[in-house]
């Protein structure tokens, strides 16, 4: 087969200007994953730095509610909130191997750029990120942490102004500045090497919940639910159970307002993806007759892009994993239950995993043991969370904090 | 089988060019369809070809288009906006051969219309309306044997792609591949910016010079006449993209042919 094909998926479709760039990442990511320092040095980072392992929560409540054991694989508690500083470390420690000292890197709702606004901080590098102008207006707390933190955001005005427009303007970036700048791509998607280096860097998270479940169960799961926006943390957790194929994977994609509607960005789960390539490889995407990409739509910005990781395309061709889709409307009910039930915030992104899970849990045989992977953490979201439940003690606050500003300015 | 006609087409208009005492360079300008819409486009085709510009890059929008600068990004964008579809642009593209037999037309877009489209069918269609070749910035060499060997059975060149940072081995293993002219990347960046006319460059296409005997096009930056007179003599085409879309949106479309006509003076 050929170098970085999952199937027919993945390959590097990138501008000539970069191909020197993407040679010596190859070899860089190749080199660390053959050396097994590089592993414990980056494991031992993640326990002192993010505190790994993060734990498999038993819960116990939702347990007893369904009659099924369910478990909840604790990513939220990583440093930042999610799971998005596996990847994030993983690539700073090569960057510092590869001898670059600036980096760059696409954001949506700002959890990567933040994760990586960190990472920089703490490894000295100077940071650009880049954010569609639409999101910047819409996640003014993220770019807030992200510039206090010392990095550069950069309004991306062009397309859409949403994340795919970011990824693109990254690119820009890096075709003039490859000499001593490492692009640090966010998700298990993009050309050779990225899918398969994030995901790597986020197989920690199945590594550790494989030996967490044998230790709490003395067996396997029977079940594991992770949401798939890029899909990094579904191929991080579904990576330490892809060679038991008594264990069901499920990807719950975002079902946004219905999949009748159009509006989601379920790429697999809605049969509405085709093959195409953009963006650097070839997966399913959502994209019209033309070739042109569509608009997608979630609750969860980090679930509301048009492609999907090419080893994620590979598996749901194979048939290995299942994909489903959440509407908006079960993924807010689904966070509002675990809230209730189980005292975790989880995040938008996350609450899809979870509402799946909730909805298959009564038809699943009783011995079922479940794992949810709790991707990341909601109260960073809590304006997003706060709009999606339509809070009016929220709105509130933010018209008397507005009108407060608005005195002192004008 | 029959050949492609774009590399002696270089080659005869160079010798023209030559025989009448002219800069010996050609240039080849660069549009993207349906911006700002194909009627502009028409107006603009028509002042270049009256200026002399011998060959034209046609670029069918993307809305991913990674290889484009901020100008021709826009471009891209603003045109699907308007609802800008890949029929029109073919068939707007055939008429543009049509009317200007004396131009070589080439077609520039990224890998994912060819393959929406259905690949053998795209470039099918590009042959049979009278394009020279094709220009796909995301695909690279390694990755698109399934289209290069499409391209010579319809004797369309597959463009290949020049640029600095390429080792000598790969400008070796691309010159392998090159048919019909190869387009030399003048700088490190994205469409759009200036570029020095250095002795970096010169060393850059002496390099590519030594791995091809097809024509070299260099593209990236050129604006004045000194850019194109610089490269005369070490390429055989100057590429003009971002600027003429500039003085497009700003002074019109006569104001375009009269650029052209400007950056080779005659002497």
């Amino acid at each position: 087969m050929k170098t970085g094909y999952f199937g027919d998926f993945g390959g590097a479709f990138i501008p000539e200007i970069l191909h020197e760039t993407f040679q010596r990442l190859t070899t860089a990511y190749e080199a660390a994953r053959a050396d097994p320092e590089f592993w414990n040095a980056y494991v031992r980072l993640m326990e002192n730095y993010s505190g790994r392992p993060t734990p498999l929560t038993f819960a116990e409540n939702l347990s007893q509610r369904y009659g099924r054991r369910v478990y909840i694989k604790r990513e939220d508690l990583n440093q930042t909130g999610a799971h998005k500083a596996n990847n994030v470390m993983g690539q700073g420690l090569l960057m510092k191997r590869m001898g670059k000292r600036r980096v760059i890197a696409e954001t949506g709702a700002g959890q990567h750029g933040m994760a990586t606004a960190t990472m920089a901080a703490r490894m000295g590098f100077d940071c650009v990120i880049y954010m569609g102008a639409e999101d910047v207006e819409r996640q003014r707390s993220n770019v807030f942490w992200m510039e206090r933190l010392g990095a550069r955001v950069v309004p991306v005005t062009s397309g859409s102004q949403t994340l795919k427009d970011a990824v693109n303007e990254a690119l820009r970036d890096w075709v003039g500045s490859m000499d001593d700048t490492h692009y640090l791509l966010g998700t298990a998607c993009g050309a050779h090497p990225f899918p398969a280096m994030v995901s790597w860097f986020q197989s920690i998270i199945g590594r550790e919940a494989r030996s967490q479940i044998l230790a709490a169960e003395g067996r396997l799961p029977t079940h594991v639910y992770a949401c798939v926006g890029g899909g990094s943390n579904a191929m991080g957790i579904f990576q330490g159970f892809l060679d038991h194929p008594e264990v069901t994977l499920v990807g719950v994609e975002a079902g946004g307002q219905g999949l009748d509607t159009g509006r989601h960005a379920a790429r697999l789960a809605s049969g509405a993806g085709t093959i195409g390539m953009a963006q650097g490889y070839k997966t399913f995407f959502l994209q019209n007759a033309d070739g042109q990409m569509r608009d997608t739509h979630s609750v969860a910005a980090g679930l509301d892009y048009v492609g999907v990781s090419p080893i994620l395309a590979h598996l749901h061709t194979t048939g290995r994993v299942r994909f489903e889709a959440a509407t908006d409307t079960e993924v807010v009910a689904a966070l509002q239950t675990l809230m209730r039930a189980e005292g975790l915030i989880p995040a938008l992104e996350s609450s899809h995993a979870v509402a799946q899970a909730l909805k298959e849990l009564p038809t699943l045989p009783d011995e079922a043991v479940v794992i949810i992977n709790l991707s990341g953490r909601g109260d960073k979201d809590i304006f997003t969370i706060a709009d999606a439940l339509d809070d009016p003690g929220w709105r509130r606050f933010i018209r008397h904090k507005a009108a407060s500003y608005s005195t002192i300015e004008e | 089988m029959s050949h492609a006609t774009l590399e002696p087409f270089i080659r005869q208009r160079l010798a023209q060019r030559t025989a009448g005492g002219q800069l010996p360079i050609l240039l080849m300008s660069h549009l993207v369809l349906g911006y700002p819409s194909l009627d502009e486009n028409r107006r603009v085709i028509d002042a270049m070809a009256a200026a002399g510009v011998e060959l034209m890059e046609l670029q069918i929008p993307f809305s991913e288009p990674i290889a484009d600068g901020p100008v021709i990004a826009h471009a891209n964008q603003a045109a699907l906006d308007r609802g800008f579809q890949v029929a029109e642009g073919l068939a707007f593209a055939a008429e543009c051969v049509r009317r200007h037999p004396e131009v070589a037309f080439l077609i520039m877009t990224y890998g994912n219309i060819l393959m929406a489209y259905g690949v053998e069918r795209f470039i099918h269609r590009a042959a049979e309306l009278g394009a020279r070749g094709l220009i796909i910035p995301d695909w690279p060499p390694q990755e698109a044997a399934e289209p290069m060997a499409w391209c010579r059975l319809e004797s369309l060149d597959w463009i290949q792609l020049f640029t600095p940072t390429s080792t000598d081995e790969r400008l070796h293993q691309i010159g392998q591949w090159a048919g019909g002219l190869c387009y030399c990347v003048a700088r490190k960046g994205v469409t759009g910016t200036r570029t020095d006319f250095d002795s970096a460059l010169n060393h850059f296409l002496g390099r590519c010079r030594a791995v091809t005997a097809v024509p070299l096009a260099v593209g990236f930056g050129v604006r004045t006449p000194e850019d194109v007179r610089c490269l005369t003599g070490q390429a055989e085409i100057a590429v003009v993209g971002t600027a003429a879309l500039e003085i497009h949106l700003r002074d019109g479309a006569e104001a375009v042919g009269d650029f052209f006509k400007g950056l080779r003076p005659q002497s």
